[in-house]
C-alpha cells in the first residue's frame, strides 16, 4: 500500500522535512519566524524605509529612520580622522598601499622571502606617505587618524611582531634555562594581563624611564606596546607549530650535515609554520579588533575617528549611524579574513 | 626543571662527564655557551639599572617618592560606585580595593551569565533544524567579526537610549528597564543579606560534598533523598534565621517619584559591560560547545540510543561528560579573555581596577607602582581562575581517566 504513495513534499525536501517535520521542529520554527517577524520590520524600517539618505540634521532629526546623510557628510572624517583634508590622497594612497599586500599576502604561491621584503618596504612607504618628509610635507602623528591608522597598527605591529614571536618561541623551547625563563616570564605576563594595562605601561612608564627630555612619540608608544602584546600570543602559536614538527626532521637534516642554523631556517621552520598559519590569520583578526583599543589613550582609529564624527556640534548625537557604519567596515574584513582562514586550513592540509 | 633532572640522573650514570654538585647543578641550568649566556644576563642588567636611574631621577625631579606608602595617602576623587563604602578623602588603597570588587563583580557575573547563554546556542547550533542553526551561525559571526569595544559602545548607547524610569520597560512582572539600570526583584532581609547567602551556600555545598561521598562509598542515591537533602539544606538555615527574628520580605522595584526603589538593581554602566562581556564571549563559547560535541564520535550517539536512552539523557549522561573534557580546558581560556575585557570598563566609564588605577596614577604620579599593581592583579586573578577550572578539571573532568 505504502509504496504506491506518491512521495509527499515532506519527503522530497531535506529542508521542510527538517523545519516542520516533527512536532518539536515545526514549534521551533514558528517560535524563530514569529521572533523575526517582531524585529525585522522595525530594524528594515529604521535602517532604509524612514531613514533620510540626503539632507541636513534637521531633516534627519524629522525623520524617525537612520540618518545615513550623516554618514555622507562625514565619511571623510570617519575614515581619515583629523588628518589634514587637503592631504587626503597620501592618507587614501597609504590605505591603499597597505590593502594591496594584504590582498598579494593571500596567495599562498607569493609566500617567501619578496613577500617578507615587500611588507617592510611597503610599511615604510606607508608611514613616510602619511608622516611626509621630502618632497611631501611633514604631517605629526597626533594627527593621523581613521582607517589608515587602524590598518598601519595592525599590520605594523604583526610584522614587528614576527621576528620577535620566533626568537620567543625557540627561547621558551632552549636548553638554556636562563633564556627560557626571560621567554616564560615575558610569554606569560603579556598573556595574563589585559592589553588596556600594556598600554598604559607602554604610555605611562617609556616617559619616566627615558632620560628628561627624551620623548617617544605616542603612535611609536602604541605600536610598541601592540608588538610586544602580538608577539607573545604568536610566540605559543609557533611554539606550538614547531612542537609538532617531529624530531626525526631536525635529526635527518643534522645527518645530511646541515648547522644547526640552516636546520632550523630550512627544515624545522618551513614546516611548523606551515601548520600554524590558520591560528596566525585567526590572531591576525583579533588583532585587527584589538587596536580598536588605542581609543583609550585618546588616539583615532577607525572606530573612535566614527564615535567623534557624532560629537561634531553640527551633527551631534548621531551615534548609533556611526556603530553601524564602523561595524560594517570592521564585519568586512574580519569576516573575509575569518573565511580566508578556513579556506587556507583546507588548501594546506596536503599529505 | 623537569628536563634538568632527567638530564641530572642521565649523567650520573655516564662517568667523567659530570660530577654531581653545585658546579654540575650550575652547568645544567646554564647549559651551553655561558660566556654568551653571562653577557645576556649582565645586559639585561645594565639595562635595568639605566632605566632605573633615570626612573629615579625623573621621580627625583617630580617631587616624587618611590615606593608604595603613597597608596595610604586620601584619594580625591569620586567613584560612581561601589561593594563597600567609600568616600572621596578615603586612602588610594580603599579606591583600588573597590575597583577590584568591581572588577570582579562584572567579571564573576559575565562568566555566569556568558556560559548558560554560550552552552545553549552551542546546542542550538547542532540543531538539525536549519533555522535555529542558522540563526545561532549569524549571531557568532556577527559578534566575532566586530571589535569588542564597538560592542560595548553599541550596548552602552542601546541602555541609554531606553525610556525614562517613568515608562520604564517590564518585560517580565517584577522586571524593570529604564535609562537608571536594570532592576530586578529581591528579597529584603533587612541588611543581613550577604552573611544570609554564606551560611546557604555553604549549607547546600556541604550537602553537595556529603551527596558525593555517599554516593562514591554507596552508589547513587535515590532521586527523592537527594531532593529532599537539597529542600532541607536551603530551608534549614531560612528558618532558623526567621526564629532568630530576621523577617524576608519580597522587595519588588517599583516606581516612587522620579526613579526606581527597591529590588536589586544594575547601574546602566554595570549592566552595559556586563552585557557586553558576556553575548561577546557567548559566541566563542557556544563555538567551543559545539566543536566539543562534534568531536564525540557518533558510535557514543548510535550506542547510547540502542540502549534504549531518551534524547535528552543521551545529552546528559552520554555526550556531555566526554565533550567535557575537551570543552573544559577552552573554556578556561573563554573566562580568562572575559575577566582581562572588562578592563573595557574604562571606555564607558565603569569604574573598573584599571580606569581606578589610572586615575590614581594619574592624580599621584607614581606611575610604575601603579602598574605594577595592576599588572600584579591581573596575573593574580589569572592564575587564580586557571588554578580553579584546572582543580575542577582534573576532580571531575579527567576523573575517569585517572583510574
Amino acid at each position: 500500500m505504502s509504496t504506491l504513495r506518491p512521495p509527499s513534499l515532506l519527503d522530497r525536501s531535506p529542508f521542510l522535512k527538517a523545519t516542520v517535520g516533527s512536532g518539536g521542529n515545526l514549534i521551533l520554527s514558528v517560535a524563530v519566524l514569529i521572533v523575526a517577524a517582531l524585529l525585522a520590520p522595525p530594524l528594515i524600517r529604521w535602517l532604509l524605509i524612514d531613514a533620510t539618505f540626503t539632507g541636513t540634521a534637521e531633516s534627519c532629526k524629522a525623520a524617525s529612520g537612520a540618518c545615513w546623510a550623516f554618514v555622507g557628510e562625514k565619511l571623510k572624517f570617519i575614515v581619515l580622522g583629523f588628518y589634514p583634508q587637503d592631504q587626503a590622497s597620501r592618507a587614501y594612497a597609504a590605505s591603499a598601499l597597505l590593502m594591496a599586500l594584504l590582498a598579494l599576502s593571500a596567495a599562498p604561491r607569493l609566500w617567501g622571502r619578496w613577500l617578507a621584503g615587500g611588507w617592510i618596504a611597503g610599511l615604510l612607504a606607508a608611514i613616510w606617505m602619511l608622516g611626509g618628509g621630502g618632497p611631501l610635507s611633514p604631517i605629526p602623528t597626533e594627527k593621523w587618524g581613521g582607517l589608515p591608522v587602524t590598518l598601519l597598527l595592525s599590520l605594523g605591529s604583526f610584522v614587528l611582531a614576527f621576528p620577535l614571536a620566533i626568537l620567543l618561541a625557540l627561547a621558551r623551547r632552549s636548553k638554556l634555562g636562563g633564556i627560557r625563563l626571560y621567554a616564560v616570564v615575558l610569554i606569560e605576563t603579556v598573556r595574563g594581563v589585559p592589553f588596556i594595562a600594556i598600554l598604559y605601561a607602554a604610555t605611562l612608564l617609556f616617559p619616566l624611564m627615558l632620560p628628561a627630555g627624551a620623548a617617544i612619540d605616542k603612535f611609536a608608544r602604541a605600536a610598541v606596546a601592540l608588538s610586544i602584546f602580538v608577539s607573545a600570543y604568536l610566540a605559543e602559536i609557533i611554539r606550538a607549530g614547531l612542537q609538532a614538527v617531529p624530531s626525526g626532521q631536525a635529526e635527518a637534516a643534522a645527518s645530511l650535515g646541515l648547522t644547526q642554523w640552516q636546520t632550523l631556517r630550512l627544515v624545522v621552520l618551513p614546516q611548523a609554520l606551515k601548520q600554524v598559519i590558520a591560528p596566525i590569520v585567526n590572531l591576525a583578526v583579533g588583532i585587527f579588533q584589538d587596536t580598536t583599543l588605542v581609543a583609550i589613550i585618546g588616539m583615532f582609529d577607525l572606530l573612535n575617528a566614527a564615535r567623534a564624527a557624532a560629537t561634531d556640534p553640527n551633527w551631534i548625537g548621531f551615534y548609533a549611524e556611526a556603530y553601524v557604519f564602523a561595524a560594517a567596515i570592521y564585519f568586512a574584513f574580519c569576516f573575509v579574513a575569518a573565511r580566508y582562514s578556513l579556506w587556507l586550513e583546507r588548501h594546506l592540509r596536503t599529505p | 626543571m623537569v628536563d634538568g633532572v632527567i638530564n641530572a640522573s642521565a649523567a650520573d650514570e655516564e662517568p667523567g662527564r659530570t660530577r654531581p654538585g653545585v658546579p654540575a647543578f650550575i652547568r645544567l641550568w646554564l647549559g651551553g655557551w655561558p660566556l654568551a649566556q653571562l653577557a645576556l644576563y649582565l645586559g639585561t642588567l645594565l639595562v635595568f639599572i639605566w632605566l632605573g636611574r633615570n626612573l629615579l631621577a625623573n621621580m627625583a625631579r617630580l617631587g616624587l617618592t618611590p615606593g608604595f606608602a603613597f597608596m595610604g595617602h586620601t584619594a580625591n576623587y569620586e567613584i560612581g560606585e561601589s561593594f563597600i563604602a567609600y568616600a572621596a578623602g578615603d586612602s588610594y588603597a580603599r579606591a583600588a580595593l573597590v575597583g577590584l570588587l568591581n572588577t570582579i563583580a562584572v567579571s564573576a557575573l559575565g562568566c555566569l551569565v556568558a556560559t548558560g547563554l554560550g552552552v545553549s546556542l552551542g546546542i542550538a547550533r547542532l540543531s538539525p533544524n536549519p533555522l535555529i542553526s542558522r540563526l545561532v551561525q549569524a549571531y557568532v559571526e556577527l559578534l566575532r567579526n566586530t571589535p569588542l569595544l564597538l560592542q560595548l559602545f553599541a550596548w552602552n548607547t542601546v541602555i541609554h537610549l531606553l525610556p525614562v524610569p517613568k515608562q520604564a520597560l517590564s518585560p517580565l512582572p517584577g522586571i524593570l528597564l529604564s535609562n537608571r539600570g536594570l532592576f530586578l526583584p529581591a528579597i529584603d532581609t533587612g541588611g543581613h543579606g550577604l552573611p544570609m547567602l554564606a551560611v546557604v551556600s555553604a549549607s547546600l555545598i556541604a550537602t553537595w560534598a556529603i551527596l558525593r561521598r555517599r554516593r562514591r562509598l554507596a552508589g547513587p542515591s535515590p532521586r527523592r533523598v537527594v531532593a529532599l537533602a537539597y529542600l532541607a539544606a536551603l530551608s534549614v538555615p531560612l528558618a532558623v534565621a526567621a526564629g532568630f527574628g530576621i523577617a524576608f520580605t519580597p522587595d519588588i522595584p517599583a516606581l516612587k517619584g522620579f526613579n526606581i526603589r527597591g529590588g536589586a538593581s544594575m547601574t546602566p554602566e554595570f549592566a552595559a559591560l556586563m552585557l557586553g562581556l558576556a553575548v561577546n564571549a557567548s559566541a566563542s563559547i557556544a563555538e567551543t560547545v559545539r566543536a566539543g560535541i562534534l568531536a564525540i564520535p557518533n558510535g557514543q550517539w548510535e550506542a547510547a540510543r540502542s540502549l534504549g536512552l531518551r534524547p535528552l539523557a543521551v545529552m546528559r549522561l552520554v555526550i556531555l561528560p566526554q565533550a567535557l573534557r575537551i570543552i573544559i580546558p577552552v573554556m578556561t581560556s573563554s573566562y580568562l579573555s572575559l575577566t582581562k575585557n572588562s578592563s573595557l570598563a574604562v571606555a564607558i566609564g565603569f569604574p573598573d581596577l584599571v580606569s581606578i588605577l589610572n586615575t590614581t596614577a594619574n592624580v599621584s604620579g607614581q606611575a610604575l607602582e601603579v602598574i605594577a599593581l595592576m599588572l600584579g592583579a591581573y596575573l593574580t586573578l589569572s592564575l587564580a581562575t586557571s588554578a580553579v577550572m584546572n582543580a575542577y578539571n582534573r576532580s571531575h573532568v579527567l576523573r575517569s581517566e585517572r583510574r
